[in-house]
């Protein structure tokens, strides 16, 4: 029996759990782009990795066989005992070197030619349709070829970082600076800004924000380059860990060394996530 | 004395499938000090007469000249506020409104003084240091005043500077408008396709045509100064509103036939 209550005399407001069952549980969580409640957003945050230790652990006892998977405890004491006995810093080190120095060297090159290219229609005729080409040839083709080229030294693992980098940037650079809107320059043509004041005081700090933005995705792309390179060839590194590991027929190495890669790849996208929230607080929608 | 003169302004643009003809045969004159607003159909060009106007682009023929001088490039006589704001938003409201101050290198203290008093004038007290993103959209479009004026320019080329606002908002910064332009007296070249706003603003309409646009009528708004928000509900409103709308339905009818033709 409803009964309707007169509006003066309000119900008793009804707490939003409540009212969330009221709309009915489908409704609340699972109309696109809606936001869920915080808890349950942490729940299934944390229920992912749990799934994925529970599939892990029953995987391992169903198989058991370490030479496939090994289970967690183990890779756990590996990880610990690479560090401690197995120089695996140096390893890492090595690669994150690589990896920073690689990236530096394209990211110098791309961000300002594709920059150029964004705004200057004679620099983009020129360059973008050798570098459209080059981007859909995957890098790792190039790898034999740089081995024969340079050897198995750190200019080919440098140069390889760069191939797959570099072609890739350059071209959301362009976009980025092509994307930046003529009315914004247009304004500042008419406050009476010189072409080069519209470019420096306007253009440029109007794409700062979105290059962050592909720095971050294009350096987690480097590190699968970086990878491929230290697998055929190299006398220290993360790659090179793992080919080891492989003829010693170590899984529970090879699984923590690939968890390590994920984990410097987190710790780099968190550092790129606070420059951009530092430096670009103004920025109206906060990436995650 | 900043006078702005069209003449014989024609535009075409060239496109793939042959010339679109933007404009025909402008020929107008806004004297100093003059408030004039712009009506027409949709696609007539009103944009393309305020990017001519502002130097930023050039007319296939014609000329336009600003003193007598002819305004081949955009420059900061001639001010120029967009419907999109297009506000920086590296920059605080403060440093925005500084911008046009800041290329021209006028003093730091000097510059503080003006954006200070626009600040106030505009009613954005208390948010000198805030990002454009932290403001409404009435208050983005009084910032892209302000940035406008800041430069003190000879002629202010306004693009449906209200066309994105809500209609209270947009009423009162018509007012806000009006009072400025009381104070200020600067040239005004004024696009919107809002009639009232257009005869509550305008010393002048210009009524153009269906593309390629021409001025089809020119009406002189007898209404006084300085105008409020009372005089919107006048008899002489209404009458100049009922002229507005018939030539623009008429205007508009020309464009929807010439469309169905074409199809
Ligand atoms: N760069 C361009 N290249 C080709 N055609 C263009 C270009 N800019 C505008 N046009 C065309 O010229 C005509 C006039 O455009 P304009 O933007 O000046 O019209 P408008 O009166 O401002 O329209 P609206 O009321 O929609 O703002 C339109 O038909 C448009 O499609
Ligand atoms: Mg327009």
């Amino acid at each position: 029996m409803s009964e309707r209550v007169p509006a003066t005399q309000a119900a008793p407001a009804a707490s939003a759990r409540v009212q969330r069952r009221r709309r009915g549980l489908l409704r609340t969580y699972l109309t696109p782009k809606q936001a869920i409640p915080r808890s349950a957003r942490l729940f299934l945050g944390i229920g992912s990795f749990v799934v994925i230790i529970t599939l892990w652990s029953v995987g391992s006892v169903l198989i058991n066989n370490p030479l496939f998977l090994p289970s967690i405890p183990r890779v756990g004491t590996a990880w610990i005992d690479m560090w401690q006995h197995q120089h695996f810093l140096d390893d890492v080190a090595w690669s994150t070197f690589r990896i920073v120095a690689g990236f530096l060297i394209a990211a110098a090159m791309a961000v300002p030619l594709g920059l150029l290219m964004g705004s200057f229609e004679v620099v983009r005729s020129f360059f973008q349709p050798p570098i459209n080409a080059i981007r859909y040839m995957p890098a790792s083709a190039f790898i034999v070829l740089l081995i024969v080229l340079l050897g198995l030294g750190e200019e080919e693992k440098l140069t390889l970082i760069w191939i797959g980098v570099f072609f890739q940037l350059v071209l959301m650079v362009m976009d980025i600076a092509h994307r930046v809107p003529d009315e914004m320059l247009n304004v500042a043509y008419t406050l009476g800004a010189s072409r080069w004041k519209v470019f420096y005081k306007v253009f440029l700090p109007a794409t700062f924000p979105e290059v962050v933005d592909a720095l971050r995705i294009t350096i987690g792309w480097a590190w699968t380059y970086l990878i491929v390179a230290e697998l055929l060839g190299a006398e220290r590194g993360i790659g090179t860990f793992i080919i080891i590991s492989e003829r010693f027929l170590r899984m529970d190495r090879i699984i923590a060394a690939i968890i390590t890669i994920g984990i410097l790849g987190l710790i780099t996208d968190t550092i790129f996530g606070l420059i951009h929230r530092w430096a670009f607080p103004y920025v109206e929608k906060v990436h995650a | 004395m900043s006078e702005i003169r069209f003449v014989d302004v024609a535009m075409r643009y060239p496109t793939r499938r042959g010339e679109v003809r933007a404009l025909q045969q402008i020929s107008l004159a806004v004297p100093d000090g003059q408030f004039a607003c712009i009506v027409g159909p949709s696609g007539c060009g009103k944009s393309t007469l305020l990017s001519i106007a502002a130097g930023l682009i050039l007319p296939t023929e014609g000329e336009v000249l600003v003193d007598g001088k002819p305004a081949y490039s955009p420059g900061a006589d001639r001010g120029m506020v967009f419907q999109s704001y297009s506000l920086y938003p590296w920059l605080s409201v403060r440093r925005n409104i500084e911008f046009g101050l800041e290329v021209k290198r006028t003093p730091k203290a000097e510059r503080a003084r003006q954006s200070g008093e626009l600040i106030r004038l505009m009613k954005l007290d208390g948010f000198a240091e805030a990002f454009p993103k932290a403001l409404s959209g009435g208050m983005k479009q009084r910032v892209a005043i302000a940035r406008a004026l800041a430069n003190d320019p000879e002629v202010l080329l306004m693009d449906e500077p209200f066309g994105a606002l809500d209609a209270l908002t947009r009423q009162i910064m018509q007012e806000m408008l009006t009072d400025l332009w009381q104070r200020y007296r600067k040239t005004v070249l004024f696009v919107t396709h809002d009639i009232d706003e257009a005869i509550f603003l305008g010393d002048v309409i210009y009524i153009m045509t269906n593309r390629p646009g021409r001025i089809r009528t020119t009406l002189n708004v007898d209404l006084p100064r300085p105008r409020n928000f009372e005089m919107v509900t006048s008899p002489r409103f209404a009458e100049l509103r009922s002229q507005v709308v018939g030539i623009i339905h008429e205007e508009s009818m020309k464009a929807v036939e010439s469309e169905l033709a074409r199809a």
